[in-house]
């Protein structure tokens, strides 16, 4: 899908939002768009709002300046870092959550599409962190969001388990076809995922890339490669442009412990 | 062959703890017997037998038992509901918290002993003083166990929960009052142990039936073997009780991990 393809009229707007905790502006002055039906990532370093910025979206937290455009009648559902599934109630029943009982069969359905119809009437605490991950997403589904925000879904959980949701959250998201918007700090997941991916930088955008890959996308693929090298490289590089990666001691000791959450 | 040896290797670490109390009835009951042990200090264990029979035949023992039944259970009611009530308005609402838990937690450092003679004075030594002593003393732990569960639930299910558009009665019945359900059994619990030892001293000091008048009278007549009868009765239904409190803890908390380990 094709950035020109998305429909525009349906758009989240958000002009010169700001957001303060105390004397430190998280956002500032922030402008962006989100096409309807556009799968967004945004990244960036700890700290740089862009969990603050989700939350606005999610109507969890206000803004202190600026103007947050949401489509009428617009429904959004929020995926946490954490699953959040109430663990004296059933998968089943955390998945049902907020529905009325004569829709119980929509949640069997969604647990099916995320491949835990078989542990329905287990208890959470008995999963294992992907498979509660999955349910917090069936969760999330069933209500047919028109917007669906993550929140570093994916981040507590190994490696493995993270590619298989990856390629789970891609698959459901092209069958519903809501506007996703990803929070992470892993570029590579970001460029796996995202049809466009936004750096966000003391708390404005930095970067702003589409991502024209066919899907489903291959790490190995070279563009693939060369992308999320290249956002790599600019989140690495920190807010001032000019300077150089190389020459700079402390910043190359950034690299290092930067890079392992990248691979 | 195997089996059946693992079999009566577990029968004697079952019969094994028990070994011990029955050596010392044992050595009590022929210390009893040699006349080491004067009557009027401790009776025979075959002696307490004896009267327990003997209360059985005559429908004493079952009346007392009754009475004392239903006043812990009169007391219970009263106070664990007050407790739980109160318990709930405090949790839930800001307002019900200024208005009433600096007052009950001035109530709650009365020893509820302390208030004795002035329950005499207002009831007597009727029915009502009784149940009111048991009332007062299990008020405070369950109301403050209460109080506790609810302030101390996961704020981020409480997000999660609100985010999936549950508010007011929904938002209580499946989030709140079940997530501090753990905590107010345990409360409960306690409450119930309480209710025992403040029964056991109003009816000893003030009361024309129950097992705590049997003990009194008892004494009075140096019918030692009743007065030890009394003690084990008393035991006995603590017990009872705790284990009905035991299983309600694992019906209500099967989600728990802590209760379904051992399944």
């Amino acid at each position: 899908m094709k950035l020109d393809d998305l429909k525009t009229d349906q758009a989240i707007r958000l002009h010169g939002l700001s957001r303060r905790f105390g004397e430190r502006l998280v956002l500032d002055q922030l402008d962006l768009q989100i096409p309807q039906g556009q799968f967004l990532a945004i990244v960036g370093r700890s700290g740089c709002g862009k969990s603050t910025l989700l939350r606005l979206l999610a109507g969890l937290d206000r803004p202190d300046g600026g103007l947050l455009q949401q489509p009428a009648g617009q429904s959004v559902r929020v995926m946490f870092q954490e699953a959040r599934l109430l663990p004296w109630k059933s998968v089943l029943d955390n998945v049902a959550l907020g529905l009325p009982a004569s829709r119980l069969g929509e949640a069997e359905q969604a647990l099916a599409e995320v491949g835990l119809a078989d542990r329905a009437q287990e208890w959470p605490a008995r999963l294992s962190g992907g498979q509660r991950q999955r349910v917090a997403l069936a969760r999330a589904l069933v209500h047919q969001p028109s917007l669906l925000l993550l929140d570093e879904p994916l981040g507590a959980l190994d490696a493995l388990t993270r590619l298989e949701m990856q390629g789970l959250i891609e698959k459901l998201w092209q069958q519903h076809g809501c506007t996703t918007v990803l929070v992470t700090h892993d570029v590579s997941e970001a460029v796996a995922l995202a049809d466009r991916v936004v750096l966000l930088e003391e708390g404005r955008v930095a970067l702003d890339l589409p991502v024209e890959l066919p899907r489903s996308r291959t790490h190995a693929d070279p563009r693939f490669v060369a992308l999320e090298q290249h956002i790599l490289q600019r989140v690495l590089q920190g807010p001032s442009f000019n300077t150089p990666l190389i020459n700079e001691a402390p910043l190359t000791s950034l690299h290092f412990s930067q890079l392992h959450w990248a691979l | 062959m195997s089996r059946s040896v693992s079999f009566a290797r577990g029968l004697w670490q079952r019969l094994l703890p028990w070994l011990v109390p029955l050596l010392l009835v044992i050595g009590w009951q022929i210390a009893s017997l040699a006349g080491w042990l004067n009557h009027r200090v401790l009776p025979a264990p075959s002696e307490v037998l004896v009267a327990f029979w003997q209360l059985l035949i005559s429908g004493d023992l079952f009346r007392h038992l009754a009475v004392s039944f239903a006043r812990v259970a009169a007391g219970f009611v009263i106070g664990a509901g007050l407790g739980l009530l109160f318990g709930l308005l405090t949790g839930v609402s800001r307002l019900g918290e200024a208005l009433f838990d600096t007052t009950l937690q001035m109530l709650r450092n009365i020893p509820p002993l302390a208030i004795l003679p002035l329950v005499i004075l207002w009831f007597g030594i009727d029915e009502s003083a009784k149940v009111f002593l048991v009332a007062f003393a299990v008020l405070f732990p369950v109301y403050l166990n209460t109080y506790h569960g609810i302030r101390s639930l996961d704020p981020q299910l409480l997000e999660m929960a609100r985010s999936y558009g549950l508010s007011g009665r929904e938002l209580f019945r499946q989030v709140v009052l079940p997530g501090a359900l753990p905590s107010i059994l345990v409360g409960i619990r306690y409450a119930l142990g309480i209710a025992w030892i403040i029964l056991i001293v109003a009816e000893t000091l003030s009361a024309t039936s129950g097992i705590g008048y049997l003990a009194a009278n008892a004494r009075e007549f140096l019918q030692t073997d009743i007065v030890v009868l009394s003690i084990l009765l008393y035991a006995a239904l603590g017990k009872a009780v705790d284990v009905a409190a035991r299983l309600l803890e694992k019906r209500w908390l099967r989600w728990h991990p802590s209760y379904f380990q051992a399944a």
